[in-house]
């Protein structure tokens, strides 16, 4: 007990506050307020500043991560949006919180249930983020967000989200997750082209 | 922990109780039943000519229709190797069984939490409270016909979302006052909590007899439940006398939300997310316990890779909880923050992969049953690689140069809250608790799951059972944790990551199942009975801090009021598993 495991101690906190100020002064300005310098805090290699400055600087999501859930359209020619989504109830019936209303569209005419859906609400309050609705969804439409800024002043008027607020296009889904994206594309083809 | 042959067989045993010791052959289940005449009897030659001396968990099952309440033990010998399943049938209408407690020390909790829940009162139990409900709550909440005030179907799917769903929030069927079901003649303005006087003077009446010298008084003092030590909403009732500890007792369930029932609304999938939330820093390790066991129920085992991606992401979270419990020990010790936030740079790191991996950093959600949810995407492995192989290990020499022979720490913790071998065992202790006390059980090798058993590496056990051990523990943890994950990211093999399609609806068989892993915090178990509907008939958390909680009465005992705090933080509790 003669002190000398503090001093050994204060040594490790003396070295990691003097990086912080080696490392700003060795890379110059890019280091903060650039996408460089953010990926460059998230290495596994960095010494030095490791926070990211939220809001003005924000993390490189990966493409896998999820907030929460929104329904693919895909655009046809002249302005058109064709759903996906069939509403055939898996998502709403594997939703562990229960989160998912769906209600089915009715043909006027013939008063047969139509494959598409006339409302989808989601409360985004109550789901929990699990993206089970994703991963089981046979149409690929319903995938995971990466837009995580959602807060708002009335929770009741804004955070049931209704069909228009959860419509997102094809090429939306491409730009947040173009791996997937190509991997499903390429899966579709393939099947298109065996059945024709 | 005797290591010499058992005095008598199991067999022996067995057939000496010939006749009140029936198996269970019901399908899918295993162990056996035995009356409650001949529980106390029969288990005491278990634990003292068997060598079945770790009781790993009690819980009840309500056989409901029949007028039927099960309790449900199992055992194991610290020496490793299977459990011992005992059951014990009551009539449903009044369920008395004999308590374990004078036996099995660990059983406290567990059996006080039965009967919170499921009304299955233990005789002889010392102090028979509710644990998790608030004294007054009327109705035990597990029992099959009791039924929350939101209450809106038996089990999920609910009919009312698809396919004419009209979107409809809890809070408006269910206004605020009427969310709560109270008993009759119940007002909350004008209601005083009957439990807590009654607990306070109890306190006082045990340690009246200590003779002291000088004539003192003994004050009782609420440690929580809002305190900025408990690591949560965790109350510590303590009686001082001057600044030493004679009693402690913990009040927990501030935040309870009753998972298990919970799970058996849920189907066995819907679960998967919920485990995340039990001890939210671990949340790969509580899927990995639940995965284990359904698929045992299933019969069914995720293929190579899988296999390799599971124990990969169990080890890197067992790295990063021990590194964050002893940044935070740290703090508790009054190193404020300094040590917390280099240990939280690493975690950040490691949860930076787990985002990669399964889309979240904290509730991952990631395993599924027969494999886990997705591959490894590009570049991640080789971020692990790099984690691993260098920076991992560089980072913790670095912080063992920090703390490990830092005088303060060694004169706060060493020596402090001892518990010794034979109590961690009677207490049911587990994880680090249990290995620092002296006891190298961990259940990756006693009883190895998965493929723990191609791994090369030590099991770190202490010798003093005192904080200091338990803080060498988890750094020795943490060292073979990456011994076992360089193995790993140098043999994974190529392949696919799911036995079977996807489904998400399970099918699983009738039966019951108890799955174990070595979570970071102990061993993590999940008892689930199936009779083959979508749902969990019955859903049990083994949880391992809620279950190391009792032997803190037994560490703090006679431990100055300031180290208290530390004994605490050396536990590494996470009040979101210890409430349920």
């Amino acid at each position: 007990m003669n002190g000398w495991g503090i001093i050994q101690g204060l040594g490790v906190t003396l070295k990691h506050f003097l990086k912080t100020y080696l490392e700003d002064i060795r890379k110059g300005k890019g280091r903060y307020f650039t996408e460089e310098g953010v990926r460059e805090r998230s290495a596994s290699s960095v010494t030095g500043v490791f926070t990211v400055q939220y809001p003005e600087e924000k993390l490189i999501l990966p493409e896998e991560f999820r907030y929460l859930p929104f329904l693919v359209y895909d655009e046809l020619p002249d302005q058109e949006r064709k759903i996906r989504c069939t509403s055939c109830g898996i998502c709403a019936k594997v939703c562990p919180p229960q989160c998912i209303w769906i209600k089915r569209a009715i043909d006027p005419d013939t008063g047969r249930p139509k494959p598409t859906p006339a409302e989808f609400y989601i409360d985004v309050d109550i789901c929990m983020n699990c993206g089970f609705c994703a991963e089981y969804c046979p149409f690929d439409a319903i995938k995971m967000d990466h837009d995580y800024e959602i807060a708002s002043f009335d929770r009741k008027a804004e955070h049931v989200y209704s069909m228009e607020k959860l419509l997102k296009s094809a090429s939306y889904y491409e730009e947040i997750r173009p791996k997937n994206f190509a991997r499903e594309e390429a899966a579709r083809l393939e099947k298109e082209a065996k059945t024709s | 922990m005797s290591v010499e042959k058992p005095v008598v067989s199991l067999a022996d045993l067995c057939s000496r109780y010939e006749g009140l010791l029936v198996p269970d052959e019901r399908q899918g289940f295993e162990g056996y039943l035995i009356s409650p005449d001949h529980l106390i009897s029969f288990c005491r030659s278990l634990r003292d000519d068997v060598g079945y001396d770790y009781l790993s968990s009690v819980t009840g099952v309500d056989n409901f229709p029949a007028e039927q309440m099960e309790v449900v033990y199992h055992f194991y010998r610290t020496t490793g190797g299977p459990s011992f399943n005992l059951k014990l049938q009551v009539s449903r209408h009044n369920p008395v069984v004999p308590s374990l407690v004078p036996l099995y020390p660990g059983a406290d909790f567990q059996e006080r939490e039965a009967w919170d829940l499921l009304g299955i009162r233990f005789e002889g139990h010392p102090d028979l409270r509710r644990i998790m409900m608030w004294e007054g709550f009327e109705g035990f909440p597990l029992r099959k016909d009791w039924r929350e005030p939101f209450f809106e179907d038996e089990a999920k799917p609910f009919k009312s979302r698809w396919p004419d769903g009209q979107v409809i929030r809890s809070e408006d069927q269910n206004p605020y006052k009427n969310n709560v079901r109270y008993p009759n003649d119940f007002d909350p303005e004008q209601w005083t909590p009957v439990g807590d006087d009654a607990l306070y003077k109890g306190m006082l009446n045990l340690s009246q007899n200590i003779q002291s010298e000088f004539k003192t008084d003994q004050i009782v003092v609420n440690l929580g439940p809002q305190h900025p030590s408990t690591h949560g909403v965790f109350r510590m009732v303590v009686v001082l006398e001057g600044e030493t500890v004679l009693s402690l007792k913990p009040v927990m369930g501030y935040l309870h939300r009753n998972h298990e029932k919970i799970g058996e609304r849920n189907t066995f999938l819907q679960n998967m997310p919920f485990t995340d939330r039990l001890d939210y820093i671990s949340s790969m390790s509580n899927n990995f316990g639940y995965a284990l066991a359904v698929e045992k129920l299933m019969g069914i085992r995720p293929p190579e890779r899988a296999e390799y991606i599971r124990v990969m992401m169990a080890e890197l979270t067992r790295f990063l909880n021990h590194i964050f419990s002893i940044g935070f020990l740290l703090n508790d010790l009054g190193a404020f923050f300094t040590p917390a936030l280099y240990a939280i740079e690493e975690r950040e790191l490691i949860l930076d992969v787990f985002e990669a991996v399964s889309g979240s950093r904290m509730m991952c959600n990631y395993f599924r049953f027969g494999g886990v949810a997705r591959d490894l995407p590009d570049g991640v492995l080789e971020k692990i690689k790099e984690l691993v192989n260098d920076r991992l290990p560089r980072k913790l020499e670095e912080f063992e140069r920090y703390l490990t022979k830092n005088d303060l720490v060694r004169i706060r913790c060493e020596g402090v809250g001892v518990l010794s071998p034979e109590e961690a065992i009677a207490l049911s202790a587990a994880g680090p608790i249990l290995r620092a006390s002296g006891v190298p059980y961990d259940v990756r090798r006693a009883d190895p799951y998965s493929i723990y058993d191609r791994f090369d590496f030590d099991v770190a056990y202490g010798l003093h059972g005192d904080i200091y051990d338990r803080y060498l523990v988890r750094v020795e943890e943490m060292r073979q944790s990456l011994r076992i994950l360089k193995q790993v990211v140098r043999d994974i093999p190529e392949g696919p990551i799911m036995s079977g399609k996807p489904q998400y609806q399970a099918r699983v068989p009738p039966g019951e199942a108890y799955g174990r892993v070595e979570g970071p915090k102990g061993e993590l178990g999940f008892y689930v009975v199936s009779n083959g509907k979508p749902n969990p008939w019955r859903y049990h958390v083994r949880a391992p801090s809620f279950i190391n909680l009792t032997s803190l009465a037994t560490m703090a005992k006679n431990q100055k009021i300031a180290d208290v705090v530390a004994i605490l933080g050396s536990i590494d509790i996470v009040l979101g598993e210890v409430d349920r």
